[in-house]
């Protein structure tokens, strides 16, 4: 067994648990006579711009912004920054800067929002520029003390040679003089043939911590003084809180407060999480749940079959040529309706947040995907200014989407609002984390297909019907009431292209909003899109009497990169060659996220009612791959989140409110079900593509066709466990 | 108050008998690297050793494992030398967002413990814990590295 290896992350596990106010960069200012001034870390070492700060001990850290939630992102991040400051990786470690020190400095490290596959691909230019620049005031510095020029110097691995003298120093003795020049206006950036970091598996900068138990996420976070509080929710959508009769649970053990939050919920403070809970289950309480309380499962199919009407209003979000006269003149026609659920993101950690609030301050410790966002929720909710905020991030227990969403942020503070100077970790119930999702929209899908005399295929009419994300949570980003996100994967150009060239084509969407609140899940929109198009596709194939991958190729020669990765698993699963007797395939493609993907899956089935999944290979041309270790990774991972989704996800309505409570009606994929996925990469240049989403959308789709393939029957809806289908 | 012995120490907690283990370790005991995932025993982010058997703590009682000897994720390693389970998810890089692997390697070290050298079978017959990242085929392999060590 070796040494206990030190973890490279910065500890923030320290700070949060030693210093309860003010924890974070605490970053400071020379003012010398003349020159820029130094800003300072909170140990006293000098940023050479604001993504490197340099140690005399040679220790580089670099800021993150956007936040590590297990895809890999803050690693990735690091590697392109070295990967322009030249600096010696092993000295690499990572910090977050907080959103409250970002406003107060102009924004200076960008976007902070972590979600649609965002993280490297928005933040690359800048945070590689930021690496670049820091070289160039470092080697400058060198430069300077040697009396030479810059342009005899170089910079490798932290060191600085002057190459005609063969003078050498280093980063972290150079950093000071650095630190006081003035930053290059334009810094070149690497030509990518040149990348040595980038492009590598390097292993993650946060794996030690999480197999010792001392990774600190937001349930883990400890203050002097803390109290904890459990909370319910009204479990009708929209409905609100009546009415609760305190004095019941009063004398239970450890119970502090009983508080109303907002109009809607109430939570019990306690010395303990379990005392706050058990009394919280303890506690009367009356909900006014209005009528959205008559709304279920069925009234919303129902209302959303109507959707798939021509008669009703649709937004056209992709159109060419006039598909409907082409189906009314076709020799042959296809129709099916397909139905995709609500998912929750079942994050394996619930829920949380930790808040301090005095009259003067107020600042939460969470893990959230979007520092900026939930700094504005501690602002709104506390009601104080932007510089008496802060929010401190630490790890997220998974995020998929989720904890972009700041809700829980707003109740922390509600609830420390109401017991000032106390700190509260606010922490959902598995229970209430199901119950109070935002969750994979509901949508169904109508599509019709037309050939010509020849089997070709002349028209294609995808009719979508339900819920818009966007509609919900971000309107402002509507186009005349259009939500151009439901368009995603079959959308006429852009980040989420459809990949198919059909002469008379119309996409629409009858947008219909349930009250369930939807959100950004794991693929958002790509999820059903992608199912109904992949499923489809090999339906009009079917009926064209043609091979699924032949009939795909056809109408994809104006789609090179999508047909590359097509082509790619295609190769790799061996399509052209018979599978193992009794093993079936099924194949699909999609792009999003800026990204071309495709999957293939070998199954078996057992009964009609039994899958095997043997075998999954996947490819994915996302341009350019920072970390091909961590892409890895993130292609499986999509499988494990899409296959449970497929298997045993759906989240449905009853009375208005989620009847899932927990794993044991929510399940997600174990081991035994989960076969090897085989990631193929063939990342074409170019352009920077999302990975952590984009693959999810071919996952079921895969699996569904191969599930045809193996016995006749199309599957139409999910999951599957609704139609006593399981894992063999 | 309750006598547990966790991670070798007997500590003496102020805490009811009928409280879940895992939250008399968590909030009693200060050591949160042993997770809640779902407080009913599916997802095994709780799992410790009782008694050197892997077990989800949200599902036992504080007196149900008063006398036994629990191991959380905390007292795997022994002092400064990490365990080999805990060496091979570094070393391949298993862990993702890294919640539910308290759980996971505590699972993996009791099976590696009944069974030195377990086939694929004996791994999807024992290791039963949710991730929800999907860090499966990660596991296995660091699962065969080891037993093959």
């Amino acid at each position: 067994m070796n040494k206990h290896i030190s973890p490279r992350l910065n500890r923030r596990a320290f700070v949060i648990g030693t210093a309860a106010v003010g924890a974070g960069l605490a970053i400071g200012l020379d003012l010398p006579f003349g020159g820029p001034a130094v800003v300072r870390a909170a140990d006293g070492s000098p940023e050479i711009g604001a993504w490197i700060v340099v140690r005399p001990d040679e220790t580089v850290v670099i800021r993150i912004a956007r936040s590590e939630m297990g895809q890999g992102s803050l690693t990735g991040l690091a590697q392109l920054v070295a990967e322009e400051l030249e600096c010696d990786w092993t000295k690499v470690t990572t910090e977050y800067p907080t959103p409250g020190q970002s406003v107060a400095r102009k924004r200076v490290w960008g976007d902070f929002s972590t979600g649609g596959s965002r993280g490297i691909r928005s933040s690359q230019d800048y945070v590689r520029k930021g690496g670049a620049t820091a070289r160039v005031m470092l080697i400058q510095a060198a430069a300077d003390a040697w009396k030479v020029p810059a342009s005899e110097c170089t910079a490798a691995n932290s060191v600085i040679t002057h190459t005609p003298s063969g003078r050498t120093t280093t980063y972290g003795k150079i950093a000071e003089a650095a630190a006081r020049l003035t930053p290059p206006a334009d810094v070149k950036l690497k030509d990518p043939k040149d990348w040595k970091l980038i492009g590598k598996g390097v292993k993650r900068l946060d794996t030690v911590d999480k197999t010792t138990g001392t990774m600190v996420y937001g349930i883990d976070v400890k203050l002097p003084g803390m109290l904890n509080a459990a909370i319910k929710d009204c479990p009708v959508f929209g409905g609100k809180l009546k009415s609760f009769d305190e004095a019941k649970i009063a004398d239970m053990k450890g119970v502090k407060k009983v508080v109303k939050v907002g109009d809607t919920a109430v939570a019990v403070v306690a010395d303990t999480w379990w005392h706050a809970k058990t009394a919280l289950e303890a506690l009367p309480i009356v909900w006014d749940e209005g009528d959205n309380a008559k709304v279920s499962s069925e009234s919303i199919a129902k209302w959303l079959a109507e959707g798939l009407n021509d008669s009703q209003p649709a937004y056209v979000g992709n159109k060419n040529g006039d598909a409907k006269a082409a189906i009314a003149g076709a020799a042959k026609k296809v129709e099916a309706v397909y139905s995709y659920p609500y998912q929750n993101h079942a994050t394996m950690e619930p829920m949380n947040a930790t808040a301090l609030y005095t009259a003067d301050k107020c600042e939460v410790w969470c893990g959230t995907q979007n520092g900026e966002a939930a700094f504005a929720a501690v602002l709104e909710a506390s009601g104080l200014p932007a510089e008496k905020c802060d929010v401190h991030k630490v790890m997220l227990g998974g995020g998929f989407g989720r904890r972009g969403q700041t809700d829980y942020v707003r109740q922390a503070v509600m609830i420390a609002k109401q017991m000032p100077g106390t700190p509260i970790k606010l922490l959902w119930s598995r229970e209430e984390d199901m119950a109070h999702g935002k969750y994979h929209p509901i949508t169904q899908c109508k599509m019709t297909g037309a050939f010509d005399a020849n089997n070709n295929l002349i028209a294609l009419h995808y009719r979508l019907s339900g819920q818009s994300i966007l509609f919900s949570l971000r309107p402002e980003a509507l186009q005349n009431g259009m939500d151009p996100a439901a368009f995603q994967g079959v959308a006429q150009s852009g980040e989420a292209a459809f990949g198919y060239s059909v002469p008379n084509l119309l996409i629409e969407h009858a947008m219909r909003n349930p009250h369930v609140p939807p959100g950004f899940w794991r693929g958002v929109n790509v999820n059903h899109n992608a199912i109904y198009m992949e499923c489809f596709m090999d339906e009009l194939a079917q009926a064209a009497g043609q091979d699924p991958l032949e009939f795909r190729r056809k109408l994809m020669g104006n789609h090179p990169k999508h047909l590359a990765v097509l082509n790619a698993v295609a190769e790799k699963i061996g399509w052209n060659t018979p599978a193992p007797q009794g093993v079936y395939r099924g194949i699909a493609q999609v792009m999003g996220y800026g990204s071309y993907v495709a999957g293939a899956a070998e199954i078996s089935v057992t009964d009609g009612s039994k899958i095997k999944v043997h075998r999954i290979v996947a490819s994915t041309d996302p341009g350019y791959v920072v970390n091909p270790a961590q892409v890895e990774r993130q292609v499986a991972g999509s499988f494990v989140y899409g296959l449970s989704a497929l298997f045993y996800g759906g989240c449905t309505v009853k009375d208005g409110r989620i009847e899932q409570t927990n794993f044991d009606t929510y399940n997600s994929m174990r081991i035994n079900e989960m076969p090897k996925v085989e990631t193929v990469m063939v990342p074409s240049g170019g352009f920077w593509g999302g990975v952590g989403e984009p693959t999810i959308g071919v996952a079921a789709p895969a699996v569904l066709n191969a599930y045809f393939a193996a016995t006749g029957k199309r599957i139409r809806s999910v999951p599957l466990r609704d139609q006593n289908i399981t894992f063999a | 108050m309750a006598n547990l012995t966790i991670n070798g120490k007997t500590l003496t907690l102020d805490v009811e008998p009928d409280t879940p283990l895992l939250w008399a370790i968590r909030e009693n005991a200060g050591l949160t690297g042993t997770k809640y995932g779902c407080g009913i025993a599916q997802c095994g982010a709780c799992t410790v050793h009782i008694d050197g058997v892997a077990m989800r703590s949200c599902g036992i009682s504080v007196s149900e494992a008063e006398g036994k000897k629990i191991t959380t994720i905390e007292g795997l390693a022994s002092g400064d030398m990490l365990h080999k389970v805990q060496e091979a998810w570094i070393a391949q890089d298993v862990p993702q967002c890294g919640y539910c692997q308290s759980g996971m390697i505590m699972a993996v070290a009791a099976l590696l413990n009944e069974k030195p050298k377990p086939t694929d079978a004996d791994i999807d017959e024992a290791i039963t814990n949710i991730c929800r990242c999907g860090t499966f085929q990660q596991v296995r392999e660091a699962i065969h590295t080891i037993a093959s060590a």
